[in-house]
């Protein structure tokens, strides 16, 4: 990359005072990109365009918002029927949640298919996953704002976890509620953690892209980029094909907004909270459903360690065990494109993930408990076991030498350029 | 410094002395801020005027022998049952070895008659059922959690379902033979 020589007087003076433009020419611009990346690259600034849509909306609500028990439910409802396009802001924002996490869910197996989270790559992922963990909390806090029955019995279970912990449960409960139970300094401490939450992920987004821009992005071959042939600048080509993707997310997220805005929330949370009346069935939003499957799924204390622990535990875990990934995956190809096994392996596990989502979704009665126990089981077998053997046992396929010659029809690399 | 005193060369003494300087200057930096820390965490704990709601008077005169009522006691439900003779009789027959939570009843009671509890369940926290009539009350007469399924006997203590716990007896008195104070 040069350093570009800018003609514009003006843009020459700022430029060498603070270099914002040789910045932006640097890593929008010019940036070399993989030449064949596939539709499934475009989640990743997906999610980031939805982050600036749940920071937007999320400002402008919170100027109509009042975080007090009394209140919380009636100023919600007073966003929807008298601040002007409130009923908008809020929906935008209710199913940006569901949008964020879809294009982020996305953005994840699109990492472990093609295996984007290998070496030189690991601490690029391991943001990711801090990300998402960053996402959860702030869905989580978000949710019980609106002081539905979901909101606070959402919060009291979620809570409750804690009291898990050996000795200190009950007073690192009590911290986290700032009194004996769910209530208004609760309700006060999840809006302020919920307003800070966003910009922490902002501020991480740009660290994950600080380590994307050191190595550059994997792509469907998984293999390295070689030199300009293996390239083609971000703008105009992925800047195009990223805002054709938008184009069809916001078809997407728009249709739920506009013709099934509830379509994701339960309807117990239009009902004001009652700390004295639990809802029938308690279930999280559906992104969080198979975790709430894996908590669940512990019944038996195991080594003296209470179901209950083990439970939330293993819930953390499941999150956290990503992580670890990079060095769980023993294999040397990155893409499933040259892994038979992996490839059939992947989509199991995808399967999986839905399974856990649907025992999390219901009751625990007859054969969900066990359909939960042995998802879970899959769940972490598949990190802890599948993948290093595999890495070991399996037969890849003949990796190509260059993205050029694996995209290129009869192309070694180097050819089309000339 | 009496170590600076043995080591060789001058330059060495130095070396020491300033490495000595770092780790602590750096430890008394990182205890500072640790401490300074201190009040921010705190500042989340329950305030004073949460702690000052610290115990609510019950009159249980209205309350007839069978019946129970949920009082209010630091934001959290309190379920006050009058038992039956029955109930009284079955709890104090119990035996230990067959509870999940081995507790007699007349630990957890002052007067057999008036059992106190915390109506949380000690799973994750939901409210169980069985407070009003045609309530479930599970399979032992007492309790039934709707979200995970626990079952509690007259005496409050966990008999079946993924509860750890017995429902916690809070701190109580009867100032009078008519009133309870709990908390």
């Amino acid at each position: 990359m040069t350093t570009p020589t800018w003609t514009n007087p003006i843009i020459k003076w700022i430029d060498y005072r603070l270099p914002i433009f040789t910045f932006t020419q640097h890593h929008l611009v010019e940036y070399p990109t993989p030449k064949n990346l596939n539709y499934w690259w475009n989640f990743g600034s997906l999610a980031g365009v939805v982050l600036v849509i749940m920071i937007a909306t999320g400002i402008f609500l919170s100027m109509s918002y009042t975080p007090h028990v009394d209140y919380a439910f009636d100023s919600v409802e007073r966003i929807m029927r008298d601040v002007n396009y409130g009923w908008l802001l809020r929906y935008l924002h209710m199913n940006g949640g569901s949008m964020f996490f879809i294009a982020v869910y996305i953005h994840v197996f699109r990492g472990l298919y093609y295996g984007s989270y290998k070496a030189p790559r690991e601490i690029l992922w391991i943001i990711g996953v801090i990300i998402l963990f960053a996402m959860m909390a702030t869905a989580f806090t978000g949710y019980v704002l609106p002081w539905g029955q979901m909101s606070f019995w959402a919060a009291t279970v979620i809570t409750n976890m804690f009291t898990a912990v050996p000795l200190v449960g009950e007073a690192i409960v009590n911290w986290l509620w700032g009194g004996f139970a769910v209530g208004n300094p609760t309700l006060n401490r999840f809006f302020s953690f919920h307003y800070l939450l966003p910009f922490i992920i902002f501020a991480l987004v740009f660290v994950h892209l600080w380590a994307l821009h050191v190595h550059k992005s994997n792509n469907p071959v998984g293999v390295d980029m070689k030199g300009p042939q293996d390239t083609i600048p971000f703008h105009p080509y992925y800047t195009i094909k990223d805002a054709y993707g938008m184009g069809v997310l916001m078809l997407v997220y728009l249709a739920f907004v506009f013709f099934a805005p509830n379509f994701f929330l339960e309807p117990d949370n239009y009902i004001e909270a009652n700390p004295l009346q639990t809802p029938p069935h308690i279930v999280p939003e559906w992104y969080l459903m198979p975790f709430y499957a894996i908590l669940r799924a512990f019944t038996q204390e195991f080594l003296w360690i209470p179901a209950k622990v083990l439970g939330v535990i293993a819930m953390f875990a499941s999150v956290g065990i990503l992580a670890l990934l990079p060095w769980l995956d023993t294999s040397k190809v990155r893409s499933a494109r040259f892994r038979p096994i992996y490839k059939q392996v992947f989509w199991l596990f995808f399967v999986d993930c839905l399974v856990l989502g649907y025992v999390g979704a219901n009751p625990p009665e007859g054969y969900l408990i066990l359909l939960g126990q042995v998802a879970t089981a899959y769940y972490f077998l598949h990190f802890l076991v599948v993948m290093p053997v595999l890495g070991i046992m399996e037969k890849t396929r003949p990796v190509p030498d260059s993205i050029s010659a694996a995209v290129t029809p009869g192309g070694t690399s180097g050819k089309e350029d000339t | 410094m009496t170590e600076t005193a043995t080591t060789g060369t001058p330059a060495d003494a130095e070396k020491s002395r300033r490495d000595f300087l770092l780790v602590t200057t750096s430890t008394v930096g990182v205890v500072g801020t640790a401490l300074a820390a201190w009040p921010f965490i705190d500042s989340m704990n329950p305030a004073a005027d949460v702690r000052a709601l610290s115990s609510t008077d019950v009159d249980i005169t209205p309350i007839e022998v069978g019946q129970a009522i949920t009082v209010v006691w630091r934001g959290k439900p309190v379920f006050i049952r009058h038992r039956t003779s029955k109930e009284i009789d079955e709890s104090a027959a119990m035996a230990l070895e067959d509870l999940p939570d081995p507790e007699t009843d007349a630990d957890r009671v002052k007067k057999p008659e008036w059992l106190i509890l915390v109506g949380i369940c000690t799973h994750l926290g939901c409210i169980p059922l069985g407070q009003r009539k045609g309530e479930p009350k599970g399979e032992y007469g007492g309790w039934f959690c709707p979200c995970h399924g626990s079952h509690y006997d007259t005496s409050g203590r966990i008999r079946r379902g993924p509860a750890p716990k017995n429902l916690t007896v809070p701190t109580y008195a009867f100032i009078e033979d008519t009133t309870v104070r709990v908390g």
